[in-house]
This record gives structure tokens, sequence and C-alpha cells, in this order.
């Protein structure tokens, strides 16, 4: 199905399981610890082996000798891989930075450089521990800040088009005149995935046929990478992952677990199954970089801005991405003069690549501080000098609308819900016994991609539905709106569907990431839909267009049929997919959030403690408002993580993260968060799919670490613009202490 | 892991005699920090002597009036005696303020004692540490130490002890109990008991091979307002920052111990006579002679601010 006009009426519209607060339907499973994650894949082959993954020990440098003898005579071992088996890297899979495995180069710490596999966990583990590895050193860059003076430009566009700078208008003459002015310079540190599964596979080899059962969000790229990787013809790869105990883009992509787990199945001829072990997960695989950002503001005295700069410095391995921290500002306000710019350094660091709203997530952490800053010192409220520049066009290009844009409407409800009128615009002005309190907001914005995504569903003898996609769950509750999608579209009860995701033998889907999910992989499903209902019209001898499928019946004028009877002689399968026309490159698609957030900070120890929450968000028609809030208080405490504690330590001098495991790398526990709330203004757009929904699962991080930033200085008088606010870096001028 | 043999002791001078007749032996209690450091092979013992049957898990007065720990009771049980929380009330609080309730359900009161510290670096096999491996130099001197001492440090280690229920036990004048492998018994002040790193830091107190603590003893209750305030990167499941143990009396005067700042609970008895005049009084006392990285430089002026909070706290 071509999507290319705005969607009309459509059964989705009904709303009788569409838009309805929702169970997951694999929450139960969950709970009682029924739904099995890679690594506790019993059944599915038998005789499973034991991975275990050795990692660099230096971050930069080649491999001079490694001795493999011990481990291969230690008790249990059935086999041990070296990458110096392979004299170069094994191919490099779709998006990948650096390679994963093979050769004697060592680019980043922790890279995989040897697998052992054995009878037992514990074997395996022992064995590991006797390799003997001689390195060469080599000099690494592992400084942002030391390389970020000569970093070259990261051009945007492409060919001709590709430029050093962005400009709009004179940026350099309207800032010099402009009456108010701001000037910063702020950091983002680098930040991990830090999700609850680490990395897992099993793999099993029958013949030249290949199996991973893996925690992947992307099976189709999975299924591309790998084939690549091991030189194996795609259709002799199945992916299968049903199950994904969180990804937040660390899981995008192909990683080491999969490609050893692979090796080392064919090399003992038998399954074999790895989870990579937790320190090694963050130096071996991706993070979302650091960041050096300026930003430059120019307004008039009633707050409209005239002049905009933004630019951004991070670092990646050689052919890596920068982080795009200045995505959301070409989008968010319209100022007639702006400039723009990336640059990217090459350090020796590990891969940096997406995180959950990679580029929004800390180009907004600075952004909308930097407005923070400026509504202060042109003594305006922060709500209204967001609103005073709201645009609902594309300010890049004014002949391309927003499809929607209801931020100021967010800004104003969550201002009221909130109690906003209650901020002291001076800071430390409001204590209460050792307390002082704050109160903060921010914009949240984030696009909503488009993107082609097909499924299948199947009409069983029984009445029953089967919906089948390679699209992925990764705790996000895809398996409930897909089956609130096909019951709507079908007319029968959510329970008479069973969804079966993560399987690369199915049709190919939008997959998990970028906030992309929902949205696509449900309008894939409303086509396939759409392909059944047409056979079941045909197989009952109604005209499709007016059929109407309700209450597990199909009705037109005064004759009614149960569905069931449609596949009395065999069931019924419609698959088709969704694909985009130019509606969605003509309107900017994007969805908008006003986070607001009041903080308490210990006077005397300078400690944050978050007090409430709120989001306000427009992102379309909402699917099911239960796992939609979920997606967003979710963000919200992956939010309060980048303001106040998450950040990679980096080793200048042994060129690597030093707190590599989950207890060093602090996120926020449970008395962490507060009372949290989130309103959705929830207006179906028509122009995004016929399911009229966006995406949600990233919005909810965007722009809520500044919301807590300009809370804590509300609260203290202190500007920290170096993220994480830790204590110590407003302790010293926090307000005297009584 | 390396593969280790185990056997469980009966009676205390079997399980020290155990301990010190194989080398490469160590005591198993709770094995919340042990089993951890096995699993990275940062401790590669190749014989545990688990001490769970010994019985030393109660809870007892002493003849002085005072409270002897069995090195067996558990943190929670610790934590939850109606004497502790009674007369000792700052051991409770800094008891309940580590780790989590089911750690402290299987972690000892010996064990929490003889915690390792948290030092990135220890915890990376790659790594130098000269208190992992002794002569391999140290990675936390010019690398990541935010963490890491400000005082009592060395330029072999700048480790701090982890331990929260230590900060309480060493304000409240504790001793340890022990026996040796030959049957003798012995008490170390809880002041003497945690080293300094100097040139071997691999020696984190002055436990002899084979040496098992039996108990924890407490002198008698001192009155006054007990407070426990330990500060973190976040409000919970963390190590310290900075910890401040304290016992206020009614007239301001008391006594301070910190955590998260040394090798071993800081406290300098010669400078709590200033608890009258203030905590900057009290601080530029205990921390004379510190010396912070540029990373940690901030923990001397938290500790001060901690101190004067919890004195605050204790005039209500
Ligand atoms: C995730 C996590 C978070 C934590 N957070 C905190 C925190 O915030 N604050 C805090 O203070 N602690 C914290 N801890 C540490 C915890 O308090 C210790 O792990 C625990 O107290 C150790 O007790 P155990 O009985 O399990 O010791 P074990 O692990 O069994 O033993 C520890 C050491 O003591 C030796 N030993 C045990 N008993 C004796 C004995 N009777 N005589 C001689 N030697 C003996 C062992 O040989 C071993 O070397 C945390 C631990 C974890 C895992
Ligand atoms: S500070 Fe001590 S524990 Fe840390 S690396 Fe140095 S020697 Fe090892």
């Amino acid at each position: 199905m071509k999507f290319e006009t705005p969607a009309t009426q459509n059964p989705i519209d009904q709303m009788k399981v569409i838009g309805r607060a929702t169970d997951r339907i694999d929450g139960p499973l969950k709970t009682t610890g029924m739904a099995p994650y890679a690594y506790e894949r019993h059944d599915v082959a038998s005789g499973q082996a034991y991975g275990y993954i050795v990692g660099a020990a230096i971050a930069k440098g080649r491999i001079t000798t490694m001795d493999t003898s011990r481990a291969k005579a230690a008790p249990g071992v059935l086999t041990v891989l070296s990458t110096l088996d392979h004299d170069k890297p094994l191919p490099l899979g779709m998006m990948n930075i650096a390679h994963l495995y093979g050769g004697a180069e060592i680019a980043h710490y922790h890279q995989a450089i040897a697998f052992v596999v054995a009878e037992t966990f514990e074997q395996a583990r022992a064995a590991a521990s006797l390799i003997q590895t001689e390195y060469a050193r080599d000099k690494g860059r592992f400084d942002l800040a030391a390389a970020a003076p000569s970093a070259p430009y990261e051009p945007s566009g492409s060919g001709a088009d590709a430029k050093d700078i962005e400009r709009v208008g004179d940026f350099a003459a309207a800032y010099a005149a402009a009456p108010v002015t701001i000037d910063q310079r702020y950091t983002t540190p680098g930040e991990s995935h830090a999700m609850m599964e680490p990395f897992a596979t099993i793999a099993g080899w029958e013949s030249e046929k290949l199996t991973i059962w893996t925690s992947n969000q992307m099976i189709a790229w999975n299924k591309g990478s790998l084939a690549k990787a091991l030189s194996l013809k795609p259709e002799n790869i199945r992916v299968d992952s049903p199950y994904i105990g969180g990804g937040f883009g660390g899981k995008l992509f192909l990683r080491a677990d999969a490609v050893l787990a692979a090796l080392g199945a064919k090399a003992c001829g038998r399954p074999v199954k790895v989870a990579m072990q937790r320190p090694l997960m963050i130096n071996n695989a991706t993070h979302r970089p650091a960041t050096i950002q300026r930003i430059q503001l120019g307004a008039t005295k009633d707050g409209k801005l005239t002049a905009i700069h933004h630019s951004s410095t991070s670092s990646n391995l050689p052919d890596g991405k920068p982080e795009t921290a200045i995505a959301q500002t070409k989008m968010l306000y319209a100022a007639p003069n702006r400039e723009y710019w990336l640059k990217l350094a090459v350090t020796d660091l590990p891969e940096g690549n997406a995180m959950r709203a990679p580029g929004e997530a800390p180009g907004l952490m600075v952004l909308e501080m930097a407005m923070d800053e400026l509504a202060e010192k042109l003594g305006m409220d922060p709500v209204e000098l967001r609103v005073v520049n709201d645009t609902q066009v594309d300010p890049g290009d004014p002949s391309r609308p927003f499809s929607q844009r209801h931020l100021v409407e967010c800004l104003r409800t969550g201002a009221e819900k909130f109690g906003w009128s209650r901020r002291h615009a001076k800071p430390a002005q409001v204590r209460e016994g050792k307390w002082l309190i704050g109160m903060g907001m921010a914009v949240g914005f984030r696009d909503s991609p488009n993107t082609k995504s097909a499924a299948r569903i199947r009409l069983e003898k029984t009445g029953r539905l089967t919906v089948e996609t390679d699209m992925t769950d990764i705790g996000t509750g895809t398996y409930t709106i897909m089956a609130q999608t096909a019951a709507e579209m079908m007319g029968v009860p959510i329970d008479h569907v069973k969804v079966i995701l993560g399987d690369s033998d199915f049709p190919v889907s939008a997959g998990s990431g970028g906030q992309w999910g929902a949205n696509n992989a449900t309008s894939g499903l409303y086509a396939a839909c759409v392909k059944l209902r047409e056979q079941v019209a045909q197989q009952l001898g109604f005209n499709a267009a007016d059929a109407i499928f309700a209450d597990g019946k199909v009705s037109a004028g005064n004759r009614s049929v149960p569905l069931a009877d449609a596949a009395r002689s065999g069931p019924l399968t419609g698959e088709d997919g969704i694909d985009y026309g130019d509606i969605v490159k003509k309107n900017q698609l994007s969805t908008f959030a006003g986070h607001f957030v009041e903080v308490a900070v210990d006077a005397y120890t300078g400690e944050t403690r978050i007090r409430r929450m709120l989001a306000v968000c427009d992102a379309g028609r909402i699917l099911n408002p239960k796992s939609a809030r979920s997606q967003v208080i979710g963000a919200m405490v992956m939010g309060a993580g980048a303001a106040m504690m998450e950040e990679l330590a980096v080793d200048k001098r042994f060129g690597y993260f030093v707190n590599h495991d989950l207890a060093s790398y602090e996120v926020p526990v449970h008395a962490d968060i507060p009372h949290q709330e989130v309103i959705f203004l929830d207006y179906p757009d028509d122009k995004s799919s016929p399911m009229k929904a966006k995406g949600i699962g990233e919005l909810g991080l965007c722009g809520v670490g500044a919301a807590i930033a300009n809370a804590i200085y509300n609260a203290t008088g202190v500007r920290v613009r170096d993220y994480p606010i830790t204590l110590d870096k407003h302790l010293e001028k926090l307000p005297a202490i009584a | 892991m390396k593969s280790f043999t185990y056997e469980r002791a009966k009676t205390p001078a079997q399980a020290a005699a155990a301990v010190a007749k194989q080398q490469g032996a160590k005591f198993l209690a709770g094995g919340t920090n042990l089993l951890d450091l096995m699993k990275l092979e940062i401790e590669t013992p190749t014989h545990l002597v688990d001490v769970q049957d010994l019985k030393l898990d109660r809870i007892e007065r002493t003849d002085e009036g005072g409270l002897r720990i069995g090195a067996l009771v558990t943190n929670t049980a610790l934590a939850a005696d109606a004497t502790v929380r009674r007369d000792y009330g700052v051991l409770t609080r800094a008891i309940v303020a580590g780790a989590s309730g089911q750690l402290r359900n299987k972690a000892t009161t010996a064990g929490n004692l003889l915690q390792r510290t948290r030092c990135p670096y220890f915890y990376d096999t790659n790594q130098p540490c000269n208190k992992r491996k002794p002569g391999t130099g140290c990675a936390a001197i010019g690398g990541f130490s935010r963490q890491l001492a400000v005082i009592g440090s060395s330029d072999h280690c700048i480790a701090t002890y982890p331990s929260d229920m230590a900060v309480a036990m060493r304000l409240l004048d504790a001793t340890v109990e022990t026996v040796k492998a030959d049957g003798k018994t012995r008490s170390i002040a809880m002041a003497d008991f945690h080293r300094l790193p100097g040139d071997t830091p691999e020696r984190d107190n002055e436990l002899e091979r084979g040496e098992l603590i039996t108990a924890v003893t407490l002198p008698r209750p001192i009155g006054g307002t007990h407070l426990y305030h330990k500060v973190r990167d976040r409000a919970s499941y963390a190590f310290a920052l900075v910890s401040v143990a304290a016992v206020i009396q009614k007239d301001g005067s008391g006594r301070a111990a910190f955590g998260g700042v040394a090798a071993r609970p800081w406290r300098v008895e010669a400078a709590e006579a200033a608890m009258t005049q203030g905590a900057r009084a009290v601080a530029s006392g205990v921390f004379a002679g510190a010396k912070p990285t540029e990373e940690n430089q901030f923990k001397i002026l938290l500790a001060e601010r901690t101190l004067a909070s919890v004195m605050a706290q204790a005039k209500g």
C-alpha cells in the first residue's frame, strides 16, 4: 500500500481497541519469567555449549602474539578461536564502524580478540584467563577536548550541495545588532545504553544454514550484516529475536556476540550460546558520543529570535559519524539569520553511534538550556519565549509545513497543570528547610520518521488471527499495539489475535529504532489487514468496500456472517506493507513536548532530588495510552540520568571508559525518580500514516535533561553548563548556609 | 574463575587453622564481595573455608555494658536489632545506607569490615594496580580518581575503603576480636584495624593469614543524637562520595567520622574538640594534610558541608 495522500476515515478511526489503555499482552509472560530471552532459549537447539569473549587489554595497537594452548588444554574446552585465525577483520556489517572481529589490529579497548567455547560457562571463563596475549601499543588519541580545535568540519548535505557551514541570512551581522544576546559553551559526556539484557546469542548450524537466536532491534539489518561478516548467502541465515531486554540503539546493529557464537558453533559442531560479559559491554560496543557545543542567540527585546548559531564537535573512530546535536535547532525555532555546523574529530575511543534520540538528546540538553539563559536575560518567562518563537513551517524550507505542531498547546497545558505560575523568575529564592527549590521547563522535539514496513496476517479456521512480521518488541509494547491494530481492522477482540515477532522468515518491517517502530509497523499491518479484508469479503460474497468488520462478524446491508466462515476451507492470508510517497517529504512530521520539572537541591551538600516531572506530548494518535505512557516515563528516567549522573569516564592515557559496569556507570534508581505525569494531546495526524500515529519512544527523552538543569539553576542560581550536573560542579557556589 | 576446593568449618579455631595451613585459602561468609571478585579473577583463592556454621551469629551484652556482635550477624539483623537501634543508632543508619536489602540479608559483620575497595582500576585486571597485583603501579594516580582518597593515601595507592558500617563502628570506638590458627585470640581497636596503603597497599588491614574475626564489640552507649549522612551521585545504591557518621550531644560536643575519603574510616579525635565551633573548625583539623587529586578535591568541602548539615540536623 502506498501512502500518498492524507488518510481519510478508516476502520482504525472506530477506536474500539486502538487508543484504549491496554495491558501488554506479553506482560504476564515477562512478570512470570516465561518470556525467554536469547540466552534462555534452552529448547531451540540441543547440546548448547557456552562461549566466553576475551576483550583486548589495550585501546590501540596490534597483537604480536597470542598463546591459546593452555586454554585449549583446559577442562571442558571445545574450541578456542583467536582473532589471529583471520589475517584481516571480517567484513563490516551495515552501519558498524569498528570491526567486530578478526586480524591483529586493535582499534579500541575490549575489542573481541578471542572466544572460548566449553561445556560449561565456568569452564569457558576459567580457560579464557589462560590465554596469553602480547601487544605492541600505539599512541592513541583519546581526548575530545584536545582534538576539537583541529577537528575538520563534517559537511551537511552531499555532493555539490555539501556545505561546511549551513547559513541562512547573515548571522554575524544580526547577532552583532541584536539588543539581547547570549553566547555559551556547553558539554555533554559520552553515555552508555546500559540496557539490562546484555548482547546475547545462541547460534546453530544445519549444514550450510545458520540460525541465530539473538537480541536485536533490527532483524533485516542484522541478517544482512551477519551474511556479510561471515560471507554467507542471506537466504542461509535465520535471525530470531522475539524478546529483547532493552536496546536503546545499542542493539540496532550486528554485534560480536552473534559473530562469535556463529563461528564458535561452526568450529565445534554444536550450538553455542554467549552473553557478552557486563564489563565488556561498554567498551566493546557503541556509546552516545560526547559533544562540545556552542550556542549564540540574538533576540529583540520582546524575545523574537533574530540570530541563532549552534555548532557541535564530537569525535569517533576513523570513518565514524558525528553526533548530530544541531538537528533539532534547525527545526525548532525560526530566526531570519542562522548558522550551524558540525565538526568531527578522530579519536581511538570505542565506536560512537546511535543511542535513543541520537542528536536531539544532547542537542536539546544544550539548546534548551541556552533558551533558559536567554529568557532570564530578556526578563521573560521561559514558556513565553518558546511561544513567541514557535513556527508552523520548517524554518529551513518554509514551503514545508509541519503536518501538525501543537507545541504551544503542550506548553500552555503543561504550564497550567504544573502550576508554573508559582515559579520564581529569580533563582535561589525558594527554601524549604535545607532544600533549595526550583522549577524548570524545556521543549521536547523529535522527528517521526516514515519508513517501509510489511506484515502478514492469517485468518485461521478457528476464526483467530495470527500476525507475523520481523518487527521487534524491545520492551516497548509492540506486541500489544500490533494485536490492537489487527483486532480493530478485523473486528475481533484483542485476545483473538496472536502476534509473532522478530523472525527473519517473516515480512520485513521497520524494526525498532529512531521512534519509527510503532507508527510504521502498525501501518504495515494495516495494509496487510486491508488485503485480508478483501479476501474475506470475496470469500463470503461481500463487496469489500461495503463490508463492516465488527464483533467477529462481517456484515453489509442486513446480511451478517461470522468472520471464521471465510476460512472454512482453509486459512486466508493477507500480506502487504506500507510505503510512503512524497506526502511525508512535503510535510515535516515531528513530535513535540513540553517538559516541566521541580527539583530540590540540598543547600549543604548540593545533592539534587527531583520532586515532580510532567511531560505534555504531541505525537499524533496515541495507539495505546498505557504503553505510550510507559515509553515516556521511561525516557524521562533516562533524561534524569543524563542530567544528573550518567557519564562515561574517559581514561585519556589508556584510552577507554573506566566505569564500564553497572556499579560504576550510574543510572537512576527508584529513589531518584519521583512522581511522573504524562499528558497526551492525542491529535490524529492524517499526513503521517493510515494509523494517524507518530513516534513516541524517544520524544520523552528529548528536552527533559534541560528541564532538570533549568530547574536546578532556578533552585540554586548556579548555572552548570557541563553535564551531568553532579554536586561537585555547583557545591562551591551554592548560597551560603546559615 | 579459577577452580577451588571448599570446606565448611565447625569451630572458629578449626576455620582459622584450615586457612592458615593452605596458601591461597580464604574464609567465605556471605560471599557478596568475595564471589564477585572471584568471578572477575581479582581474587583467586584455591580453597574456601565456609564459616557459616561457626555459630557466631549472636548479639549479646558485654560485662562492661557494651555489645558483642558476632562476626556472622548479618547486616540486616544488626541494623534491626532493638538495642542497636536504641543505643547505637548511628550504626543502624550507616548499615541501611549501604548496598540493598537483598545484599544486607547475606552480608555479614566480618565480611563487611573486610570488603575491598571499589577503585575502578582495581576492578579491571588489564590495568596496573598495586593493591590487586603488587608492584604493577597505580593506574588511578593520574587517571579517573573522582571517587578516590583525599587523605592518608600514598604514591602507591589512593583507593578508598568503601564500608559504611565501619565508619559508624570507628565512631563508636569498636574493637575487632579475632582468633588465630594457634587458638590465640586478640583484640584490635577499630582505629588500628584498617591500614593506610603506604608501600604495601595490598594489605587492607592488620589481620594475619588465617586470622578469623569472631566478633566486633562496642563499648557502653554514649547517648547523644546519632546521625549518618551518606552523599553520592544518586539517591541510593551507590558507594559514598563522602559520608559522615556523628554522635552529637545536647551541648553541641560530640564526635564525627568520615567515609569515602581514605583507605579507612577517617576520624581525628583531636579535631572533635572543635565540634562546638562548627563544621569548618572540625573539618580543618580532620583534613589537615589532605592530598586530594584535581578530580576529587571537592570532597573536602563536601565533607565539611555534610558535617554542617548533620550538626544542624542534630540541633533540630
Ligand atoms: C551491588 C553491591 C552494592 C554494595 N553497596 C554497599 C554500600 O553502599 N556500602 C557498603 O558498606 N557496602 C556495600 N556493599 C558491600 C557489602 O556490604 C559487602 O559485600 C558485604 O558486607 C560483605 O559481606 P559478606 O559476608 O558477603 O563477605 P564475603 O564476601 O563472604 O567476604 C568478604 C571478605 O571477608 C573475609 N571474611 C569473611 N568473614 C570473615 C571472618 N569471620 N574472618 C575473617 N575474614 C572473613 C572473606 O575471606 C573475604 O575476603 C555492596 C555490595 C554489592 C555487591
Ligand atoms: S588506587 Fe589503589 S586500588 Fe586503585 S589502582 Fe591504584 S593501587 Fe589499585
